[in-house]
């Protein structure tokens, strides 16, 4: 066996530690492991932004700035449920995320949905955010249907991209004036059902809104999202 | 990319998914079209292929002027995966372990598509991603004269002469060169020797400070030519050079390129561990191609096949300022580690720091452990105001090597990952934990090697301050007094350089 991210070897030490408890993780290295960081403790109540190396003055109650600006606005308030992430988007793990998306290392997706918390799917249905076909093309994969295919959760495709524009190489305002970049594919999918979105990396929260903003118009009760990172 | 077949046998890429189109790796061998001599071709795509197989990606050129260049018979198209019998073989890197390889549902040939992970910082290699080679004509190379105006030591002079012969010849050598014989400037006249024959040159090497530091040093010696360093972050990786420096990474891109291969640092890590950077450097190669190899500590395969006669071998046992090599003195200091825990540093240690530091004198210290360097660098503050500590991952890692060099550092708190590429002039050196596995015999000796390498200052003290002496700390200094001994008989030494 290998450490996914990094190659080396990982060789089981014998000894009665290892033989009597359970192994958090096979697929990576000590070292990869300690380089990602868990969210851990106290942090926004919406998106699980960590509240523990932020300053006061980003906080708002229970709520982080961005989220608390995101429910001030009378389009956007309520339109997301919640978010779900395990790490901080720290160097390391946006390395990692490079290897993944734009190297396309499809493997990445096999470690990173080792840590995908099973108890979310429940009585949800699952739908990945869509790419772009010309972004499709150009990876070969959707990142978010990649974890997925690791976790053997099925899902439904249930938004379709209207037009396709690097997220990452647009500015915040803009992202945020973005209304438009979803359709609903699957109209009689959302009826009625709590809906859980996967995606990558949560960073202004514009995407996954814009996609519970479709979703809720199709009629879906509740859009709560899950990304690795945040 | 898939491809579909004109009735004339021409492979047609396509940016689509349809059912009718085939992947690169699916296709049998097609034939070769003949070159069409009267095609205008792009010198800008000839300067960025020759010699190489790239990815459709990674050239700067439209799809459509590469497939003229293709139907004219100036490009080729190969498969990156190739499949026997299920088990995969990458053609960029070599990579034939079952494990390195991944498979995904690719959403650009609709189907199960298998690719290498071992090379995939260099762009996904798959079942259906083509490799673009260039079937045009060489670049003429033009010779260049040597503008390099110092002179050899005897030692130096014999390796440099036996050099051009393998590059004359296109012979396979060995230069066992000791730590600080001047390995670069033996170089000189072979390459000197290969440009006059029109032939082209990579100097290779596991590592990227070397490619750093030898790369302006051939440049001077060579200004009439563009020398290119290629390593991971260059950005060089279009452009055409007739004398490369590149790391044995970087030749992965390339295959069939150089008429002289010289191997700088075999032995040195990742090369001596990864059997596909040893791919990487074969296939680089001509068929009819020069290749030497250049090191201070060959392994211990390599010494034997010296001995046996199975390739041929220089060894140059003296610097080229003609004093011996340092000679390590071991030194036990009890369980230091312990210590060290317990925020000390052995007696021993202190005493020898203390007198270097009074005869102003700047230090290398090497540690086993990253975790080491900060707890040993809180202490030596004490001692010493400008102390730093370096290792690999360090992001001021070539800043502080210049700060050392500037003596603007005084002591300088490392790992193995400067035990060799570096040279400070005047320097002493110490080890604390030598008898770690990570200091291998080699590792030692090149450490050791760091000390006394100026004509100005040819002494320096090395010490190896061990709880236990092991083989390699034994061995390292066996073939230390070996080379001065070998020196001192061939007469390779100074008559006053006794120590």
């Amino acid at each position: 066996m290998h450490c996914t991210f990094c190659l080396t070897s990982l060789r089981q030490v014998l000894n009665w530690t290892n033989l009597l408890t359970k192994q958090k993780s096979h697929l990576l290295c000590e070292e990869c492991l300690s380089k990602l960081e868990f969210i851990k403790g106290e942090r926004c109540s919406i998106c699980s932004r960590s509240f523990a190396n932020i300053d006061s003055q980003y906080k708002r109650g229970s709520l982080c700035l961005d989220c608390y600006k995101w429910e001030q606005d009378p389009i956007w308030k309520g339109v997301l449920d919640g978010n779900t992430s395990i790490f901080v988007y720290n160097d390391f793990l946006k390395e990692i995320m490079a290897l993944f998306k734009y190297r396309g290392d499809h493997q990445v997706a096999g470690a990173l949905a080792d840590f995908f918390p099973e108890t979310l799917a429940k009585e949800r249905v699952i739908a990945p955010i869509p790419l772009s076909d010309e972004r499709l093309y150009e990876r070969g994969f959707n990142q978010a249907e990649a974890i997925l295919d690791y976790t053997h959760l099925g899902y439904k495709q249930l938004l379709s991209r209207v037009h396709g524009e690097k997220q990452s190489k647009i500015s915040r305002q803009e992202r945020l004036e973005n209304t438009s970049v979803f359709s609903a594919a699957n109209i009689e999918g959302c009826k009625a059902q709590h809906v859980l979105l996967i995606d990558d990396i949560y960073t202004t929260g514009a995407t996954v809104r814009q996609a519970a903003k479709v979703l809720k118009n199709a009629g879906a009760i509740t859009v709560v999202s899950f990304t690795v990172a945040r | 990319m898939l491809f579909c077949i004109s009735p004339q046998n021409e492979l047609i890429p396509v940016l689509a998914a349809r059912p009718d189109l085939h992947r690169i790796t699916d296709l049998p061998l097609h034939p070769n079209i003949p070159l069409d001599t009267h095609f205008p071709y792009s010198k800008k795509l000839q300067t960025s292929l020759e010699g190489k197989k790239l990815l459709f990606e990674e050239i700067n050129v439209p799809l459509e002027e590469i497939q003229a260049h293709y139907l004219k018979g100036y490009c080729d198209y190969h498969p990156g995966i190739m499949k026997n019998n299920s088990k995969s073989i990458c053609l960029r890197c070599g990579n034939k372990r079952p494990d390195f390889f991944a498979s995904f549902s690719c959403a650009r040939c609709k189907r199960a598509c298998t690719y290498c992970r071992n090379c995939i910082m260099m762009g996904r290699i798959s079942e259906c991603t083509p490799l673009v080679s260039w079937t045009g004509p060489p670049t003429v190379i033009t010779p260049c004269p040597l503008e390099w105006q110092g002179t050899l030591s005897p030692g130096q002079q014999y390796a440099s002469s036996k050099i051009v012969e393998a590059v004359e010849q296109n012979c396979e050598m060995l230069v066992w060169a000791v730590c600080g014989a001047g390995k670069t400037e033996i170089l000189f006249k072979g390459i000197e020797k290969a440009l006059e024959l029109h032939k082209r040159v990579c100097i290779a090497t596991p590592r990227t400070d070397v490619v750093l530091e030898l790369a302006p040093r051939l440049q001077q010696a060579f200004p009439a030519v563009n020398v290119i360093p290629l390593y991971g972050d260059s950005g060089n990786k279009l452009k055409y050079s007739p004398l490369f420096i590149s790391t044995t990474h970087q030749l992965f891109r390339f295959e069939q390129a150089f008429d002289v291969i010289i191997l700088d640092e075999m032995d040195a890590f990742p090369y001596s561990a990864d059997e596909t950077l040893q791919h990487a450097v074969s296939k680089a190669r001509k068929q009819n191609s020069a290749m030497v190899y250049l090191t201070a500590t060959p392994s211990k395969s390599w010494q034997k096949k010296c001995q046996n006669n199975k390739i041929a071998y220089v060894k140059i046992p003296a610097r080229y300022h003609r004093y011996p090599l340092p000679v390590p003195r071991f030194v036990w200091c009890g369980n230091w580690e312990k210590l060290l825990n317990r925020g000390k540093l052995p007696e021993r240690l202190l005493v020898w720091l203390k007198e270097r530091l009074s005869k102003d004198k700047q230090i290398l210290l090497f540690l086993p452990k990253i975790a080491h360097l900060e707890k040993s660098k809180s202490i030596l503050k004490k001692l010493e105001s400008s102390v730093e500590t370096v290792h690999a991952a360090d992001p001021h890692r070539v800043e502080k090597v210049q700060k050392m060099r500037n003596k603007q550092i005084k002591l300088l708190i490392t790992t193995t990952i400067l035990e060799r590429g570096v040279t400070f002039p005047n320097i002493d050196v110490a080890v604390l934990g030598a008898e770690n596995d990570v200091f291998t015999d080699s590792a030692l000796i090149q450490i050791a090697g760091r000390a006394g390498r100026s004509d100005k200052n040819p002494y320096g003290d090395v010490a190896f301050f061990h709880h236990g002496k092991t083989w390699s700390i034994v061995e390292a200094g066996k073939q230390i007094e070996n080379s001065n001994k070998e020196a001192a008989q061939k007469g390779m030494l100074l008559p006053e350089a006794g120590e």
